[in-house]
């Protein structure tokens, strides 16, 4: 065991809201929280990247759709190119795939309103720096607080995403079913995150950077934070 | 080179929930319109560019429109105008 404390970046976009929720969480797990620039060409060395949620350039045009020319995306995707672990959640899972670093697109919700309340999420693979360590079908409580959080993709990368078991959480009951009732915004399949096809990004609806302190409500957020952890070391070779 | 001035549709796919769309649809029965039927709301966005000839512009504008104004996953656009620009500055609203 090392005593290495890993760095995890958490890209600040004009717009974004839970940059400070989120290096909060990474200092509560343990780790180095690092501050990172949306118009800066530089990750500061981290070893793994957030990108968190918000409403990045208003979300004008599309959810997601400006942030994704930022200066600093260039970086992220070369850094995702060369198997850093990536990780964008709600706002930060739009971005993901409006830059093609995530198959599919978040439109909005079924329901035509904005979704904010307490939801279960199921483990599907753990191939992603969130889920790495944790048990395929495991459930995790966690928040959710979106508009656009309504999951869809071609059919040719559906079939990808469901074939390769790309499908990182889903939305379920308490007890880990997965059926309608439990979709919270309608996505396709239940999916309630995804990563690429070398497992080494994921984007996510829900908000584990909320639900890691248990003097503010459920810590389903914990295991998720500390796989980022330890992909991040795992990165470096110091896990 | 020649300024051009342009506009670009963009339409949600079809089958995608339209939430703007079904909002209109469902105030106009209460102006007493109960004949219309399948409102999609889509955007409609202008600019002018400069370009040496209206091949050169076209190309442009699709790969704005591709790479950046939609997203293909859910959308696709269509190129609605392009004209010589006929030098009169537009007002920017209010």
């Amino acid at each position: 065991m090392s005593d290495r404390v890993p760095r995890i970046g958490i890209v600040t976009f004009p717009g974004s809201l839970d940059d400070r929720d989120a290096l909060r969480a990474v200092r509560f797990m343990g780790g180095e929280g690092v501050a990172l620039w949306h118009a800066d060409a530089d990750l500061r060395g981290v070893d793994a990247v957030v990108l968190p949620g918000g409403f990045s350039y208003g979300d004008y045009l599309r959810t997601g759709a400006i942030a994704r020319f930022a200066r600093v995306m260039d970086e992220v995707r070369a850094f995702a190119e060369r198997g850093g672990p990536v990780v964008g959640i709600c706002n930060g899972f739009q971005i993901l795939c409006e830059a093609g670093l995530l198959p599919g697109a978040l439109i909005r919700n079924r329901q035509l309103r904005f979704v904010c309340r307490w939801v279960h999420v199921r483990v599907e693979t753990t191939v992603s720096p969130l889920t790495a360590g944790l048990v395929p079908g495991e459930t995790l409580h966690v928040p959710v607080k979106h508009g656009e959080g309504q999951f869809v993709a071609r059919e040719d990368d559906l079939r990808r995403i469901e074939g390769e078991g790309l499908v990182a959480l889903r939305y379920c009951s308490p007890r880990g079913e997965v059926d309608d009732a439990y979709n919270v915004n309608g996505s396709t399949a239940s999916i309630a995150g995804v990563t690429n096809d070398t497992g080494n990004v994921v984007g996510l609806m829900p908000h584990p950077e909320h639900a890691v302190d248990p003097d503010v409500g459920a810590t389903g957020g914990q295991p998720m934070f500390e796989a980022l952890l330890h992909s991040a070391l795992e990165r470096v070779g110091a896990a | 080179m020649t300024r051009y001035h342009c506009s670009v549709d963009v339409r949600l796919k079809p089958g995608l929930l339209d939430p703007q769309g079904k909002a209109v649809e469902g105030s106009l029965p209460t102006m007493g319109w109960t004949n219309v039927s399948d409102v999609k709301v889509g955007k409609h966005i202008e600019f002018d560019l400069e370009a040496a000839d209206e091949a050169a512009a076209v190309e442009q504008i699709s790969d704005i429109s591709e790479r950046l104004l939609s997203n293909p996953v859910i959308e696709t656009f269509v190129i609605r105008d392009l004209s010589e620009h006929d030098g009169v500055t537009r007002e920017d609203g209010p």
